[in-house]
C-alpha cells in the first residue's frame, strides 16, 4: 500500500500531462461565439460610395433569412471566398449583405466589387470597426446567418465555401424556413 | 585587484538592471488616441490592460499593435467620454466576445475549479506533510528508548564488525 503511494506523484504527473496534451490540440483561432441566438446588434452603416446611396442597417435584416459577410479589399481570404459568394448570388439561395470593413482608401471597396463582382444586396461601410466589434468579429472574412426576426443563428469564421455552406448553413436555413 | 564597480552598492546595481529592462515594456497606445482628460485616459488604460487582443491573443489591447486592438482602444475611450462606467464598458466587450476577452477569468461556477485548484493542491500537500511527520513520530518498532532482544544482538554484531 505504502509502495503504491510513491507512485501517486507519477500518476498526478500523467493526469496533468494528459490534460495539457489535450489542450495542445485546441485551435487557438477557434474562439467561442457568444452572440448565436441573440438579436443582431443595432447598427446603421453609411453607403459604399460609388455603389449606392442607401447604406445598410439592422432594419434591413427583418422579414427574410440572410447572410452578413464582413470583408475588406485588403483581405486575401475574402478574395478566395468571393467566387463562391458570386455563385451563391446566382443560385438565389439566400440574400447576402456586406459590411465593407476598414478600408484605408474609401474607394477601394467599390473598386474591388467592380473588379471581382458584387454579390451583395445591401452594403455598408464600417471604417472604425464599430459594427465589427458589435458583432464580435475578430477577422475577415466572417459570415453570419440571420433569421427573419433579425436574430443571429450561425457564424462562420474564415472563407465560406460550398462544403461549409451545404453542411452548416443549408440545414439551418431549412429549419428556419419551417419555423416561419 | 579592486573591482572597478565596487563603489556601487548592490541596490544601485539592481536599479540599473531594472532600468535597462524598462524600454522593453512597450505600450501600443498612440498619442492621437489619448484623451485630453488625464483621469479618463487613466481609466481607459486600466480597462485596456484587462482586455485581450483578439488577434495576438496573449497581449492586452493596451500592448497590441493590431488594428483591431487599436479600434477597441478607441471604442473604450469613446464610451468613457459618453459617460459609461468601467464595468459597463467591460461588460459590453464581454457580451460581444465572451469571457475569453478578459485576461483574468471571472470567478464563477465554470471557473471554480480553475481558481480553487491551487488552494486545494496546497491543502492536500499540507495534509500530506502532517500525516508524514505524524507517522515518523510513533515508529511501530519497539518501545521508545529500549531495544528488543533481536535488535540488541544485531547491534552487538555491527559494533564488533566495525572494530575488526
Amino acid at each position: 500500500m505504502t509502495r503504491l503511494f510513491f507512485f501517486l506523484p507519477f500518476a498526478i504527473f500523467v493526469i496533468i500531462g494528459a490534460y495539457l496534451g489535450i489542450g495542445l490540440t485546441n485551435d487557438p483561432n477557434k474562439l467561442p461565439v457568444v452572440l448565436t441566438g441573440k438579436i443582431a446588434p443595432n447598427f446603421s452603416l453609411a453607403p459604399l460610395k460609388g455603389r449606392d446611396n442607401r447604406g445598410f442597417s439592422n432594419n434591413d435584416l427583418t422579414g427574410k433569412i440572410s447572410l452578413i459577410n464582413f470583408w475588406g479589399s485588403w483581405c486575401i481570404s475574402c478574395k478566395a471566398e468571393h467566387s463562391f459568394l458570386m455563385k451563391l448570388k446566382t443560385s438565389n439561395a439566400i440574400q447576402i449583405n456586406g459590411v465593407n470593413w476598414r478600408e484605408k482608401n474609401m474607394d477601394s471597396g467599390f473598386q474591388w466589387l467592380k473588379r471581382f463582382g458584387d454579390p451583395y444586396n445591401f452594403v455598408g461601410v464600417d471604417p472604425n470597426s464599430e459594427v465589427v466589434i458589435g458583432f464580435g468579429v475578430t477577422g475577415a472574412p466572417e459570415t453570419f446567418l440571420i433569421d427573419a426576426n433579425g436574430r443571429i443563428r450561425f457564424k462562420h469564421v474564415g472563407p465560406l465555401n460550398q462544403k461549409i455552406f451545404d453542411e452548416k448553413i443549408v440545414p439551418l436555413i431549412t429549419i428556419l424556413q419551417k419555423e416561419s | 585587484m579592486p573591482n572597478p564597480l565596487s563603489f556601487l552598492a548592490v541596490r544601485q546595481v539592481v536599479i540599473i538592471f531594472l532600468l535597462v529592462l524598462l524600454p522593453f515594456v512597450g505600450y501600443a497606445v498612440e498619442p492621437s488616441e489619448m484623451l485630453r482628460d488625464p483621469s479618463l485616459e487613466l481609466r481607459a488604460r486600466s480597462i485596456s490592460v484587462k482586455l485581450r487582443c483578439l488577434v495576438c491573443q496573449n497581449q492586452s489591447i493596451d500592448e497590441s499593435d493590431a488594428v483591431l486592438a487599436r479600434d477597441l482602444r478607441i471604442l473604450v475611450r469613446k464610451r468613457l467620454v459618453a459617460g459609461d462606467s468601467d464595468n459597463e464598458i467591460i461588460e459590453y466587450v464581454v457580451s460581444r466576445y465572451g469571457d475569453f476577452v478578459l485576461l483574468i477569468p471571472p470567478f464563477k461556477p465554470m471557473t471554480y475549479l480553475l481558481w480553487l485548484s491551487p488552494w486545494i493542491i496546497l491543502a492536500v500537500a499540507f495534509l500530506g506533510i502532517v500525516v508524514f511527520f505524524r507517522n515518523r513520530k510513533n515508529p511501530s518498532i519497539g518501545e521508545k528508548g529500549t531495544l528488543s532482544v533481536d535488535e540488541k544482538s544485531r547491534l552487538g554484531e555491527l559494533m564488533s564488525d566495525s572494530f575488526e
